[in-house]
């Protein structure tokens, strides 16, 4: 549980320099910061196959496309980034005192839950569950994964002139 | 519930909506297209973390594995489209800011 703890604490010290920090380029690294913590929680938590999942794919593949798309687009200026930096601070010194008054009210709440949660539904495997019983969901992501990819070819397409 | 299943997910659910908090605050305080797509991403991984969280303590790990891997893959291709539209947006308007976006024509 203190691991658990630990993991937590971090994966939240990510999640607020991802957000509060002024380069984009530092935010989407925090945020693959954030998908290694959060893996490897996933992974204590009995799930190996959503770990890998989100190790992949959330740390390795999105960070990869934030960064293409970051590259695309023009850097705050050395000179424009002293006022960014205090714009940003100006939105965003809230947070931290958000978070730390939310968490305290949520740790005396939460300390004994009154909600008890149901029992196991299903113990298969997660193979057999995902290509046997949830075969639908394979179907779905297929069709997802083909609108996904329409929607680039549409947005990207040259004009005719 | 057992009591140690029921503090940890105390614990855990302490976290989750605390992360949830810094989403949703970096969703409404940006004006910046492709921190907005951070924002929800961070959204996006507590609900993940809720999903494994609850398979856990009701032993139905599989299962919510594998809603987590559909998760993942909408996930990637909402990020996928979402920056296309960003980029799209900077290509025509030489900006990120949803503010200044007020032009829809096209």
């Amino acid at each position: 549980m203190i691991i658990d703890l630990i993991l937590l604490s971090a994966l939240l010290l990510a999640v607020l320099w991802t957000v509060m920090t002024v380069r984009l380029l530092r935010s989407v690294l925090g945020l693959a910061l954030t998908s290694v913590i959060l893996s490897v929680l996933i992974y204590r938590l009995n799930s190996p196959w959503a770990a890998v999942f989100e190790l992949s794919v959330c740390a390795g593949l999105i960070p990869v496309f934030f960064i293409t798309a970051v590259s695309f687009t023009r850097p705050i200026s050395n000179t424009g980034l002293p006022a960014a930096r205090k714009e940003r601070s100006i939105r965003f010194w809230y947070l931290p005192f958000i978070v730390i008054g939310v968490g305290l009210l949520l740790s005396v709440y939460l300390k004994t839950p009154g909600f008890d949660l149901p029992g196991a539904v299903n113990g298969a495997d997660v193979r057999v569950m995902l290509w046997n019983l949830r075969r639908l969901d394979l179907l779905g992501q297929l069709l997802i994964l083909l609108a996904g990819a329409f929607g680039v070819v549409v947005l990207f397409k040259e004009t005719k002139e | 519930m057992n009591p140690d299943l029921a503090q940890m997910f105390a614990y855990f659910l302490v976290f989750i909506i605390l992360v949830f908090i810094c989403g949703l605050y970096c969703l409404l305080a940006s004006f910046n297209l492709i921190r907005i797509l951070i924002g929800v991403e961070i959204l996006i991984k507590a609900a993940t973390l809720l999903i494994i969280l609850a398979g856990y303590i009701c032993g139905a790990s599989s299962l919510a594995q594998s809603i987590v891997v559909t998760l993942i893959v909408v996930e990637i291709v909402f990020m996928v489209v979402a920056g296309g539209i960003a980029l799209w947006a900077f290509r025509h308007n030489k900006t990120i800011d949803p503010r200044e976006l007020s032009d829809l024509k096209g």
